[in-house]
């Protein structure tokens, strides 16, 4: 069957998408951050990343209470704390910042799925904590991109350039 | 200074771009200008990993939404203003499998064409009794339904007299992250159409007629509501990929 076209996610996805804890996967882990650029090196405030991850021992099976909500008032109540759901949403700030809070993957990489307004169609990318054989297939300049920085002890940083020279590697799944 | 940017001079542009047979808008779609600094130029990189976390996806539940998440018109204490409408339709993949238990999130704008968003400043009144959202998972035949009410047309600064046809946002997930698909619904006859560079970023013309919903007097409600029939198919490799190994 044909598919149903893509179209921005605009401006307007605030009240609908995000919810409190969205980038709070698991606590006691690692802080991954980082901003969101355009092709002249603006942040982009209006973006919206999905991540989503196998947990410290590889698992990938996911589970549902991410966005877990009161029955009688509809209100986010948030993640219970216990169950891994592997799945993050977080919308940039007006700086185009953003943070996960998350536990190390096992096979040593988040998924990640861009939104913005002016993107018509989403991007895949991936945020590396370690070595990997996909990685030594890129050329050395374009493979930084796609790898995490230790700024200090639990703390990653990870910036997305959408466009320009330290463009991102976004990803073709087929 | 340039000139302002006219209508006349975007409709050239989607002329200039019109007919070319793809499935999904291309990213550097100029007549849409907020696409100028956020595509990539360089080719995506194309993986093919059957192990890769992306060809299993996020899980959602009974305890992310509550049964009453489906109906837009039911959230506050009156009724919103408004032609009120149900939309419904089913979820499927590529191969015209049901997309079962997944969840669908829709936002909108009011009747009047306005968001309740911070940076929505078009002067149109805001309805004390509509937020615009809703949410809901997928029946085990891949249906979902909401009732909300017909949003208006807004203005936008693509251009001079840039206008949005009438539609409502949808977010959907596949069973596996690969099949994630935020787009729009259209309504069927609207006149905005040509003019949108939006829905014309979608240059095939049988593509686009799948982002309009269909008039389905079937599900209209007598002395109720009019309905809508939209039905989804979610790109990207599924699950059975590994096992088809291609
Ligand atoms: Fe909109």
């Amino acid at each position: 069957m044909n598919p149903t076209p893509s179209q921005t996610v605009g401006p307007f996805y605030g009240y609908a998408l995000p919810f409190p804890g969205g980038g709070d996967i698991a606590l006691g882990g690692i802080a991954v951050h980082g901003y969101v650029y355009d092709g002249a090196g603006e942040p982009v405030p209006d973006a919206l990343l999905e991540f989503w991850q196998a947990d410290s021992r590889g698992q990938v099976r996911g589970a549902p209470g991410s966005l877990r909500r009161d029955p009688t008032s509809g209100a986010v109540l948030g993640r219970d704390g216990v169950t891994f759901t592997g799945f993050g949403r977080v919308a940039t700030d007006r700086d185009g910042h953003w943070t996960l809070r998350t536990v190390e993957p096992a096979n040593g990489y988040i998924s990640v799925c861009v939104f913005a307004r002016g993107l018509l169609r989403h991007l895949y990318t991936r945020i590396y904590l370690g070595r990997d054989a996909f990685l030594d297939s890129l050329p050395p300049e374009r493979r930084q991109t796609l790898v995490a920085v230790e700024e200090r002890e639990g703390v990653r940083r990870f910036d997305i350039h959408l466009q320009g020279e330290k463009e991102t590697v976004f990803l073709d799944f087929g | 200074m340039s000139e302002p940017l006219q209508q006349s001079d975007i409709d050239q542009e989607i002329a200039a771009l019109a007919g070319t047979a793809a499935d999904h808008p291309a990213r550097d779609y100029t007549p849409y200008r907020s696409t100028r600094l956020r595509h990539p130029r360089q080719p995506l990189v194309p993986i093919k990993d059957p192990e890769a976390v992306e060809l299993s996806g996020p899980v959602f539940g009974v305890t992310d939404v509550t049964p009453t998440d489906n109906d837009l018109t039911k959230q506050h204490m009156g009724e919103p203003l408004g032609e009120r409408i149900t939309v419904q339709g089913r979820v499927l993949d590529r191969d015209g499998r049901p997309v079962r238990n997944q969840l669908v999130e829709v936002w909108q704008a009011n009747a009047s064409g306005r968001y309740l968003h911070q940076r929505d400043d078009h002067p149109a009144p805001l309805d004390p009794n509509f937020t615009g959202v809703g949410r809901c998972l997928t029946g085990d035949d891949g249906s979902y339904r909401f009732t909300t009410i017909k949003p208006g047309a807004y203005p936008w600064r693509n251009h001079v007299n840039a206008w949005r046809p009438a539609h409502i946002h949808f977010s959907l997930f596949g069973s596996s992250f690969t099949q994630r698909l935020v787009t729009q619904m259209y309504f069927p006859g609207d006149p905005l159409f040509p003019y949108d560079p939006i829905l014309q970023s979608v240059t095939d013309e049988s593509a686009r007629q799948r982002l309009i919903a269909s008039y389905a007097h079937e599900l209209s409600v007598p002395e109720f509501s009019l309905g809508y029939r939209w039905d989804i198919v979610l790109d990207g490799p599924a699950a059975t990929w590994m096992e088809e190994g291609c």
